[in-house]
């Protein structure tokens, strides 16, 4: 079963990669209809290429476009890819946790698994609702690609049991919310990242980054996605790393908060978080600062994510990194 | 941390009679304070300002690392010490930044807590005069409901309503809905006041303190100050205030997986008297602490305790068990034996310093072929020792590590390997004779648990904090503010019996769903359904 897991592993990077190329392939290929941009497509058409988007998004003009085929073909192979990646990455998880007989989230290389399922898994349901956001999936099966390399390459570890430390009913509790948050903070970094490139472009930037910008979906719309993902996320991550952590630990280590790294770096994340949602309801504050903040969240999950495993020890060190 | 949605502008001071300037300095600071970009600002100082707790050791999590920073780094130790490095998170920066953040919070949240309980106590206000200047809008249309009934559905759907019947003969009925995004927004942030004070007064009120504790009724522990290896009161707690229980460990039980080592389960029992009453046994284990009265056990550790007896050149002998600290997860583990009070002459009846004898090295529970352990439990004991013979050093009064000799003394000469090179290997049971004829026998092995012993008289307090200041969260990031006001005009004759009803919605915060939520009452209203 643990060998079946690792081959499942292999073939959900594939997957995720195989849908990458293809929502490439529609990127290069494909002339973008966003909304708002109906008026320059009659010229694109010429071209030979209009990739209509299904938007369902009652305050936007819809705007369709004869199909030219290829593109749109292309662009539902990706989705399709995605799906069964993500069906794949379910595999890999169950067959883990049977082979561990447990919950498959005892080390640092079960718990990135889970974490990138839940983003994966979230980003299937925005695709699923949201059809006109489907060309974030580039970047998101890159993140994706990315970061299960990182994580079979660098963290593997075998299938084991659970150290004594681990085995308490809040092992579930605390890990699963803080998997679960980590994979929406970790995903609402895409529309973040996607509005500010697009409102870039809307404002005139015509560098690098921001010429992606015409490409992309309307900003308010990519806007109001990120302060949704986070604005769920963050009461679940309060929970997860504020309230069941330190639950736990008063139970386990006696004290209910010990300023280890992860927890000093779940503190940051957390300020970090609570500082992007103030900005965001304060009018005074631009938008793009506020999405600036949430990014910076992004790093300082990242950080606790990786660099806490990787460059300090601490209480929570048996998420061990694979021997590094 | 004021988020202002839309509050109306304060209304404007009347002109101070005498300019003051200290007291427009101090107005404006306190305002600067209180300000959304100074409470932000102070957000990041904070998150940057625990960064460095994350990378240099911290002396309330493990002081032991820090002595080994300063071993790594003396030069930068010292400067690190003094700018508060080891100690981040009770250093005055640190306290600085968030007992501004605080102050900032309260400036802005306690006005805030006025206005909320005022516009609680306001009916909505009327409604505007033209609806289509609103974000929503309905034109007059014929409908099955009275005001008085569109007020009721509103009411159903849990509006704040009021009806108004105005000289010109329209009646208006004004709604408004959501408060508790408010309510919740307040909740969360005195929740979080809740929490920082619960967190001073359980460091002022709390106690806690570590103790290895031997297998075996002639190892107990009772708690005071002076039987535990290190511990820590509070600035307001007495050394007599501690809880009176002696404990004693009667077994412990390790279990570990066959082929890896990796540990299963620890359990450990042991007699308990509280309070001078009877010894009771309980079990606990790790994540499953001993709760006793105003004292809670932890399981944080365990080990070998190794039990040697030294018979010296005048056939005295004394026997000891020491603990033996884990190297690593298969219980090298490393200590000392001192046997300062040997050899004295029974003719003089006094100690020579230079007789004094200390054993130092290691314990393997299952001998492999290298220096360490194979295997966590014992399946093939062993010591490896190595005999110093001379002044310890204990009489000086420094204290020292009770886990190995006094290097200062070895460097000095004062204390002298007698043993050679190699660690001399025992196995249970077996005695080793020394170069003047004394001898160490090995006897055996007892385990001993680690123990934490905490009190904090606020932490229940905390989780209260917490979990309202989560449902707050909620609430306020879940919640939307909205104003619905329907309008209906005096009848004409020539009408059909109906009302001419017009609507306008105004939604107060970021609400995409209210279009949709402002048709469906408008509807309501048109066809009757209540």
């Amino acid at each position: 079963m643990a060998e079946l897991s690792n081959q499942l592993m292999a073939v959900t990077v594939l997957a995720y990669l195989a849908a990458m190329v293809l929502y490439a392939g529609e990127y290069a290929f494909g002339a973008k209809s966003r909304i708002g941009r109906a008026a320059v497509l009659p010229a694109r058409e010429l071209v030979g290429a209009g990739a209509p988007v299904p938007d369902d998004q009652p305050p936007s003009p819809v705007a369709v476009v004869p199909n030219s085929g290829r593109a749109e073909w292309v662009g539902r192979a990706a989705v399709g890819f995605n799906l069964l990646a993500l069906l794949l990455h379910l595999g890999t998880l169950v067959t883990r946790g049977i082979a561990a007989d447990r919950m498959p989230w005892g080390n640092m290389y079960e718990y990135i698994l889970s974490a990138t399922f839940v983003g994966s898994a979230v980003w299937a349901g925005v695709l699923l609702r949201r059809p006109a956001l489907r060309h974030i999936g580039l970047f998101v099966s890159l993140a994706l690609v990315l970061l299960l390399g990182a994580d079979g390459m660098i963290a593997y570890t075998p299938v084991g049991p659970l150290v004594p430390a681990l085995q308490s009913y809040w092992f579930i509790i605390h890990v699963s919310t803080i998997i679960l948050a980590s994979g929406i903070l970790l995903i609402g970094a895409v529309p973040a990242a996607m509005f500010l490139i697009r409102d870039g472009y809307d404002r005139g930037k015509r560098r690098f980054p921001y010429t992606l910008g015409k490409s992309l979906p309307d900003a308010t719309l990519l806007e109001r996605l990120t302060f949704r993902l986070h604005a769920f996320a963050f009461p679940l991550f309060t929970f997860g790393a504020l309230i069941a952590g330190p639950i736990w630990a008063e139970a386990s280590w006696g004290r209910y908060w010990n300023w280890d790294p992860k927890e000093v770096w779940a503190f940051i994340s957390w300020v970090v978080y609570a500082g992007y949602l103030h900005a965001r309801a304060t009018p005074s504050v631009k938008r793009t600062v506020a999405t600036w903040i949430a990014l910076l969240g992004f790093a300082t999950m990242l950080m606790n994510l990786f660099g806490v495993n990787l460059f300090f020890s601490g209480l929570h060190s048996y998420a061990n990194a694979g021997g590094m | 941390m004021t988020v202002v949605e839309e509050r109306p502008a304060p209304p404007a001071a009347p002109p101070p009679r005498r300019p003051n300037r200290l007291w427009a300095l101090l107005r404006n600071s306190w305002r600067q304070l209180t300000s959304m970009r100074t409470a932000l600002v102070l957000l990041f100082l904070l998150a940057v300002a625990a960064i460095p707790g994350s990378i240099f050791p911290q002396r309330a999590v493990d002081s032991q690392r820090v002595t080994e920073y300063y071993a790594a780094h003396p030069k930068l130790a010292p400067v690190l010490e003094r700018l508060g490095g080891f100690e981040v998170y009770a250093s005055p920066w640190f306290a600085s930044i968030y007992l501004l953040l605080f102050t900032s919070l309260i400036g802005c949240v306690i006005p805030r807590l006025l206005d909320h309980i005022r516009a609680l106590r306001l009916a909505p206000p009327d409604a505007p005069k033209r609806f289509d200047r609103l974000p929503q809008s309905a034109p007059s249309v014929e409908s099955a409901m009275t005001p008085a009934e569109a007020a009721a559905m509103l009411r159903k759907r849990r509006f704040r309503v009021k009806l108004r019947e105005h000289e010109d003969g329209s009646v208006t009925v004004s709604a408004e809905k959501g408060h508790l995004k408010e309510t919740g927004n307040l909740i969360f942030h005195f929740a979080l006041l809740a929490v920082l004070i619960g967190v001073g007064f359980g460091h002022w009120y709390g106690w806690h303190g570590n103790r290895i504790l031997v297998a075996g009724a002639d190892q107990g522990f009772c708690n005071s100050l002076a039987q535990y290896d290190d511990s820590t009161l509070g600035p307001r707690v007495d050394a007599a205030d501690l809880p009176n229980f002696c404990l004693t460990l009667d077994k412990f039980e390790a279990s570990y997986q066959p082929d890896t080592g990796q540990p299963k389960g620890f359990e450990a029992t042991v007699g308990v008297s509280e309070n001078d009453g009877p010894v009771k046994t309980r079990e606990f284990t790790v994540n499953d602490p001993l709760r006793l009265h105003h004292a809670n056990v932890h399981l944080i550790g365990h080990g070998y305790a190794v039990t040697v007896r030294f018979t010296d050149r005048y056939g005295a002998s004394q026997t000891k068990t020491v603990p033996f600290l884990p190297v690593d997860g298969m219980f090298t583990s490393e200590g000392v034996a001192q046997f300062p009070d040997v050899n004295i002459d029974p003719k003089t009846d006094r100690r020579d310093p230079a007789l004094q004898m200390g054993f130092e090295g290691r314990y393997l529970p299952t001998v492999g072929t290298g220096a360490t352990s194979t295997y966590p439990a014992e399946n093939a004991p062993a010591l490896f020792l190595t005999a110093y013979r001379g002044d310890l050093g204990l009489d000086v009064g420094t204290p020292g590590s009770v886990y190995s000799l006094d290097q200062g003394q070895i460097e000095t000469g004062d204390l002298k390997n007698v043993s050679g090179e190699r660690p001399h290997e025992l196995k249970l049971g077996e005695t080793w004779t020394l170069d003047d004829g004394t001898k160490l026998e090995f006897l055996g092995t007892r385990p001993y648990a680690t123990l934490a012993i905490r009190y904090d008289p606020t932490q229940s307090l905390i989780l209260v904090g917490a979990v309202l200041g989560l449902i707050g969260l909620m609430l306020s990031l879940g919640g939307h503010r909205r104003r619905v006001w329907f309008r209906a005009l005096p009848a004409s004759p020539d009408s059909s019996g109906g009302t001419l009803l017009a609507a306008g919605g105004l939604p107060r915060t970021d609400y995409p769903g209210f279009a949709d939520e402002f048709a469906a009452l408008v509807k309501a209203a048109e066809e009757g359904n209540p």
